[in-house]
């Protein structure tokens, strides 16, 4: 009987293979690929030049790679909390079961399953200069309009507008569900208890999701960071650059200027802040939470 | 601080459906009343329409002499403590029990020395800044009770707050709760579906059933004096024993009652003129029916199962005409499935019960 069990156990395996050789082909192997393509001076069409840590000095030395980064780390520090903010409010306010807010919650989560190509259109549509809906209602205001795709300041600000509207719907989601898991009989304690609104809601709520809180905070920094098809439809990284994200940068550099072993590099340094910046703050919560136990 | 509650004329309804009519009830300050019942009959309900946690949608309720049907739950001077305890998971101990109090803005000191001594009290002072998920069943039950304490609440309203723990533990939380009753002699008000609990912890007893109050009284007033066949059968391990009625005769005070299975018995009851024999019953507790030695002639009862219980026995059978009886003998009783024993009854302890489930109890004593 042992003997068939172990033989069953390997042959279960075999389900796994054809995910397993995907995740290989298409996820281990690059991620190995493009280290090694990092350390070579490569165009992807002769074989390259082994270069050491070369293709990394000439990253941090282009002021374009600077510019992109502080621009990407700003759009993550923008958009993620707000993400965050947004997402828990609206699903504190749709957590009840009835009509209406079934009815929002699914057209809330609607733009969640857009292309980015429809998701900047329609943005284009209220942020393009002249026609656009804002330049329309701030000339009915009697306001200057402002050129928001062209502007700097105004374009990374406008690709994030767009972004938290397109990623809205699964924070919300996953909000809802962790906020539907607070057993009841907490809130009647706290009603008991003589709680008001805001102290349920910062005393009980929030501590009670305070994973989802995490879970969602990393899921969108590990996103965010690899902004790319809205700032390159709706801005193109203008102007002056002021919009180009990292991925813009590494797509750039490896596919335009095909300097495969420098946009190798770039992505590295990129790997390296996502899995720093989702490892830091699952250690500083973990660690808050360990410490308040 | 103990006060009295009052419940005047409650209804509860969800659309259509009514869960409590025309409920009428009232606590004296320091008593321990348990709502006791089948599940389904409105008793926790009852409870949190007293907590706040749910409407009335008719009647009025008072704590003390205050109107608080109209208060929410945390104006009402009332502490609850839940049937999963309700602790919050992310809070310690210490402020599980102080959260309460900090809401209402008393200062620091003072919320430190009440938590203190309930923590004390309720021997969980080495718990305090321990989390819920780190604490035994026990150890939540009493931060659940502690909780309450600290608020020195008018009344103490419990949900069933034993079923969560094993059978030794219950035991000895249920004494606990009794002490502490004695000890701090507030109002509280007790839900369970386990007559132990009711009977031991009680000072009255409310029986619940079909959407009203079926009975209240002392544990051993609904024990010997039901007022429905309902409560006869529900409370008392085993459920008393009920017979069929055939006739009912005679006239003064000792009537003889005619019935299939018992035969002809002679008891002394005060039975109103409108009583008939028809869908009434009789009833009789196992311990009121007792086995005769072998030879003397008594009511045969051929017994089917028999439950040795230690100090005493249960002789599970059934009578000549097949109604089902159960009787009580000693433990050292040496009866055996099988065999045919011979019954007497105590005639100063039968009940009847008329069609519409209403008792009359024997009045011979």
């Amino acid at each position: 009987m042992a003997e068939s069990y172990r033989r069953s156990q390997w042959s279960n395996s075999l389900f796994i293979l054809p995910y397993l050789s995907v995740f290989a082909v298409l996820l281990v192997f690059p991620l190995f690929w493009g280290a090694w393509l990092s350390l070579h001076k490569v165009d992807l069409f002769g074989p390259g030049r082994f270069v050491g840590l070369g293709n990394y000095a000439r990253v941090l030395a282009d002021p374009v790679f600077l510019q992109a980064l502080r621009n990407t780390v700003i759009f993550v520090l923008v958009s993620v909390p707000s993400l965050v903010a947004l997402g828990l409010f609206l699903a504190l306010a749709l957590n009840k079961t009835t009509r209406t807010t079934s009815f929002l919650r699914g057209l809330f989560f609607s733009s969640s399953v857009l292309s980015v190509t429809i998701v900047t259109l329609i943005w284009r549509f209220v942020f393009i200069p002249g026609d656009g809906l804002l330049a329309v209602v701030s000339e009915q205001l009697g306001m200057q309009p402002v050129n928001f795709l062209s502007t700097s300041g105004w374009s990374l600000f406008s690709v994030g507008v767009a972004t938290v509207w397109w990623c809205l719907g699964l924070p919300m989601m996953l909000f809802l569900a962790a906020l539907q898991q607070i057993p009841n009989d907490l809130y009647e304690a706290a009603a008991l208890d003589n709680a008001s609104p805001w102290r349920v809601l910062i005393r009980v709520t929030l501590p009670s999701i305070a994973r989802t809180i995490m879970l969602v905070t990393i899921i969108q920094i590990v996103m965010q960071f690899q902004l790319f098809g809205q700032a390159q439809i709706m801005t193109n990284g203008g102007p002056n650059g002021t919009s180009r994200p990292l991925v813009m940068y590494i797509y750039e550099v490896g596919f335009v200027r095909w300097d495969v072993g420098k946009a190798a590099a770039a992505s590295e340094f990129l790997f390296l802040i996502i899995l720093v910046a989702a490892m830091a703050q699952y250690i500083v919560s973990t660690r808050k939470s360990e410490a308040s136990e | 601080m103990s006060a009295t509650i009052e419940i005047t004329n409650v209804s509860k309804r969800y659309g259509a459906l009514s869960v409590l009519d025309d409920i009428s009830l009232s606590v004296k300050a320091g008593e321990f009343v348990v709502f006791l019942g089948p599940s389904g009959c409105g008793k926790s309900t009852l409870l949190r329409m007293i907590a706040g946690l749910e409407d009335v949608t008719a009647g009025t309720i008072s704590v003390g002499d205050q109107r608080v049907d109209t208060l929410p739950p945390g104006k009402r001077g009332v502490a609850m403590v839940f049937q999963s305890y309700a602790l919050y998971p992310h809070m310690t101990v210490a402020q599980n029990m102080s959260f309460g109090l900090e809401n209402i803005g008393l200062p620091k000191g003072e919320i430190e020395g009440r938590v203190q001594q309930a923590a004390a009290t309720l021997e969980i002072a080495h718990l305090l800044d321990r989390k819920p998920a780190k604490l035994s069943g026990g150890q939540r039950q009493r931060v659940a009770i502690g909780r309450a304490i600290v608020k020195e609440p008018k009344a103490f309203l419990f949900d069933e707050p034993l079923s969560n723990l094993d059978a030794a533990l219950r035991g000895r939380t249920r004494l606990e709760l009794a002490q502490l009753h004695a000890r701090l002699g507030s109002t509280m008000i007790f839900v369970t579906h386990d007559q132990v609990e009711a009977m031991t912890l009680a000072d009255r007893i409310v029986i619940m059933h079909n959407r009203g109050i079926e009975q209240v009284g002392t544990p051993m007033e609904i024990y010997r004096r039901p007022a429905s066949r309902f409560v006869a059968g529900f409370v008392g391990s085993p459920a008393m024993n009920f017979v069929p009625l055939k006739s009912v005769t005679g006239n003064g005070r000792t009537l003889t009652i005619g019935t299939d299975g018992l035969g002809d018995i002679s008891a002394a009851f005060q039975l109103p003129s409108s009583f008939t024999p028809e869908g009434a019953s009789l009833g009789i507790r196992a311990e009121d029916v007792s086995v005769l030695p072998d030879g003397q002639g008594g009511i045969a009862l051929k017994a089917e199962v028999v439950e040795r219980l230690g100090d005493r026995t249960l002789i599970y059978g059934h009578l000549a005409d097949g109604t089902k009886l159960t009787a009580e003998t000693d433990g050292r009783s040496e009866a055996r499935g099988g065999d045919t024993l011979q019954l007497v009854l105590d005639t100063t302890a039968i009940h009847l019960f008329d069609a519409a489930g209403i008792a009359h109890h024997s009045e011979g004593e």
